[in-house]
């Protein structure tokens, strides 16, 4: 069966659909107040997804370098806002948006245009077909590293104040009453993808994976492509936690070697 | 030794003040009056305006490490990185140590404590004694003694004592105004956002 694909007709999500008016009819009959929400959610499943694909397969069929990079400057610019969003102590002004958005466009191209000029190697580098959905993934999953390495160093300098500004009164560089909190951060951030690495082929099937399987895929070419794209997140991950991480630990002090909480929304000096 | 001119910063100031080496410095004041901000503005620990200088030397041409280390504050409630006392002296002269553990009436056996158990009495006679082994300059005080019983006061003003007549200077803040008075070889008090000196 392998080279076989399957297409899918509307019918077939139609009859998909009647799982979704089941839970919503759980909804009603158990009064959870989720049907309006689930209503919503499957339909902008369906609008936002339609369009990407009208969107893509409209790129794809252009091959343009410049069409391609504003699709991946729009991604970048749109992850950057969602890891703004995931942070419950973001930093004053523009800075948690744009420390975000910087971590997420230096990790996701520099790994993503590493793997397409060395790896993939499709004709040209840049090929939408190739290039958007590496991104893609490499966005999606780095971005989880990235936001909770800078919302766990925010929330840390905040609660561990008494123990850092001790270590500044004596006479210690920052660097060293930083670096227990830099450290534990940046764990943080890794964790997500050294959890979905150990996991992967065990408890999940990588989502990916699967999605080439049931488009035909030989399942060992199938892994081969997620083997190398769970090396791509992990490499995306610790470069992107890192830039984020270092990056609001510098805004967090300063060349006076303070600690500036007051740089944080909601915190006054 | 340490001069301060036209020190301001949110809420606090201008504020000119003198500590001379051998001086222990009274600051008294209402509370809110920004005793403790003023301390944490001449160690650099807050953006403030001013001149502070130490011995002639002015606090932007040392490095804030190197600042601190010399003109070093003790907050009240003094903040901890390790589990137990003993990182919190690391690198210092044992034999240093253990005599300023001593006259703190503490032996070194409290450098294996945890910090977690430790009492506010224990917390401030340890922060005071990790201060005083570094050997720096100025102290700048907050309220060094406000949790300690009445021999413990006695033993901790005494090593204040003791550094000022080594040399080192001392501005200390308290609320008890016979403390002030009593350990106190000049005052200083809170009056309208600035510091004057109190007759006595």
């Amino acid at each position: 069966m392998i080279g076989v694909y399957i297409k899918l007709s509307y019918v077939d999500l139609m009859l998909a659909s009647v799982l979704l008016v089941l839970a919503g009819g759980l909804s009603i009959a158990l009064k959870l107040g989720m049907e309006k929400p689930l209503g919503v959610a499957a339909l902008r499943t369906v609008v936002q997804l339609t369009l990407i694909g009208m969107v893509l397969k409209l790129l794809f069929q252009m091959v343009s370098p410049w069409w391609t990079g504003l699709a991946a400057l729009i991604m970048i610019v749109l992850a950057g806002r969602e890891v703004m969003a995931r942070q419950t102590l973001r930093l004053k002004g523009w800075w948690s948006y744009g420390i975000g958005t910087s971590a997420m466009l230096t990790a996701g191209s520099v790994v993503t245009v590493l793997a397409l000029t060395t790896a993939v190697r499709p004709e040209p580098w840049y090929d939408p077909r190739f290039a958007l959905p590496l991104l893609g993934m490499v966005l999606g999953n780095t971005m989880n590293g990235v936001s909770v390495g800078m919302e766990r160093l925010s929330n840390t300098l905040k609660r561990e104040k008494d123990a850092i500004e001790g270590q500044l009164a004596l006479g210690f560089d920052r660097r060293d009453a930083f670096r227990p909190y830099i450290r534990e951060s940046m764990r943080a951030g890794l964790m997500h993808i050294v959890n979905a690495m150990s996991a992967a082929g065990l408890i999940s099937l990588p989502g990916m994976m699967t999605g080439q399987i049931l488009a035909g895929v030989d399942p060992t070419e199938a892994v081969k492509y997620q083997i190398l794209i769970m090396f791509l997140i992990a490499g995306a991950t610790s470069l992107g936690a890192l830039i984020a991480v270092l990056a609001v630990a510098a805004r967090l002090s300063d060349d006076r070697a303070r600690l500036r909480l007051d740089r944080l929304r909601g915190v006054s000096r | 030794m340490l001069s301060v001119r036209a020190l301001t910063r949110l809420g606090v100031g201008p504020v000119d003040l003198d500590v001379a080496g051998g001086e222990i410095v009274s600051l008294t004041g209402p509370s809110g009056a920004g005793k403790t901000l003023l301390l944490r503005a001449i160690a650099d620990l807050d953006p403030n305006e001013g001149a502070v200088t130490l011995s002639g030397v002015s606090r932007e041409s040392l490095d804030a490490p190197r600042w601190r280390a010399r003109v070093m504050y003790v907050p009240a409630n003094a903040g901890w990185w390790s589990d137990t006392v003993g990182p919190h002296f690391a690198d210092m002269d044992a034999e240093r140590v253990k005599t300023t553990l001593h006259q703190l009436n503490l032996e070194t056996t409290a450098l294996g404590w945890t910090v977690a158990t430790l009492s506010t009495g224990e917390r401030q006679r340890l922060a005071l004694a990790r201060a005083v082994v570094r050997g720096p300059d100025v102290l700048l005080l907050d309220e060094p003694t406000s949790g300690l019983d009445g021999e413990n006061v006695r033993r901790a003003e005494a090593l204040i004592a003791g550094f000022a007549n080594d040399g080192g200077g001392v501005l200390f803040v308290t609320h008890d105004p016979v403390q002030a008075e009593r350990l106190g070889t000049r005052g200083l008090t809170f009056a309208g956002g600035s510091v004057v000196e109190v007759s006595r």
